[in-house]
């Protein structure tokens, strides 16, 4: 139990700090480790299943499609200046 | 909408959506009471009827595995959509441009040694480890879509890691196409074998086998297989996709 609430501390946090960082590009990685957390969490609360997909979906595929589509809107802005 | 009337609004709102907040949590049934019949019912006889300690597995893959059938080509058509849609836009790129810059070049530029090293050295553990969680999705927690994203995420080092012209000779874009496709099809081929064998789709008609053993839990290894073509093939296709929107604008060059 003691476990598992420091884990739902934690992941209190980390959604929080997601929010709180405001540069996109950074936001994407704090996202990846909030998304590990949460994984994290699932599995000290017995879902493993759950865990791995939460894993593999919130720190592989999100900030990997996040960085891609902020690298286009870099360089969208960089060529109308 | 000006910053005060904002803030009113957010402190107007905050209460409310705070009270209906913690009146759910407090009518939420205690931690860890089960209530519905069905997952006691399937702890019970899946071991017994589907020979796998993967209860898990043996309902998205076998008990409820018309819903992942419906699950698995919501990601095909997701995966097809983007396709469609971003080719026709490259093919207008590519008249205006006319390979005035290499994306092979511009990609060279600023990987880290350190980068690179690490990037490489982890591919031949992920693929590994991407269908070890493949075939053991009725052994182990895992599965095809887990195990897919993995397989997927190997690509995608290989891309940081390396360069854009390794990138296209390791992902071919038809096998990758084909691999999608094949998997979604292999799962509905596999669901029409239980029809073939005499009962209803996603029958599971195949050997049993001894439980705990990899060649176990008839058709549920099958299906978690063309899953995990099927998810790996639609995030490497995506994930290229966007890759290849990125390098087809120049920094200011095509635009």
């Amino acid at each position: 139990m003691v476990l598992q609430g420091v884990l739902l501390v934690l992941v209190a946090v980390g959604g929080a700090t997601v929010v709180l960082v405001r540069d996109p590009l950074r936001q994407a990685i704090v996202a990846g480790v909030f998304g590990l957390l949460l994984g994290v969490l699932f599995f000290a609360f017995q879902a493993p299943d759950v865990a791995l997909s939460q894993i593999v979906v919130g720190s592989v595929a999100l900030p990997a499609m996040i960085i891609l589509a902020l690298a286009k809107l870099a360089q969208l802005r960089g060529s109308d200046e | 909408m000006s910053r005060r009337v904002r803030g009113g609004l957010f402190w107007v709102a905050a209460p409310v959506f705070g009270f209906l907040l913690v009146w759910g949590l407090l009518g939420l049934p205690d931690f860890g009471d089960y209530r519905g019949p069905y997952g006691d019912l399937l702890q019970q006889v899946a071991l017994p009827e589907r020979h796998t300690p993967q209860v898990v597995g043996a309902t998205t893959f076998d008990y409820r595995g018309f819903d992942t059938l419906g699950e698995e080509f919501i990601l095909f058509a997701a995966a097809l959509g983007a396709v469609v849609l971003l080719r026709q836009q490259r093919g207008e790129e590519k008249d205006e441009e006319e390979e005035q810059d290499h994306p092979a070049d511009r990609q060279r530029r600023d990987t880290s040694d350190a980068l690179r090293l690490l990037g490489l050295g982890l591919v031949g553990p992920l693929v590994v480890l991407g269908f070890y969680v493949i075939v053991h999705g009725h052994l182990t927690p895992g599965g095809g879509f887990q195990g897919g994203v993995v397989l997927a995420s190997a690509f995608v080092l290989v891309h940081v890691a390396g360069r854009y012209l390794i990138l296209q000779r390791v992902r071919p874009m038809p096998l990758v196409e084909i691999t999608e496709a094949g998997g979604a099809a292999g799962f509905v081929l596999v669901g029409l074998g239980g029809m073939i064998a005499g009962s209803t789709f996603l029958f599971n008609f195949l050997p049993l086998g001894e439980p705990g053993t990899l060649l176990s839990a008839g058709m549920i290894p099958l299906l978690n297989i063309s899953v995990g073509l099927e998810v790996a093939g639609a995030v490497v296709l995506l994930f290229s996709e966007f890759l290849e929107q990125w390098l087809l604008r120049g920094r200011g060059g095509g635009a």
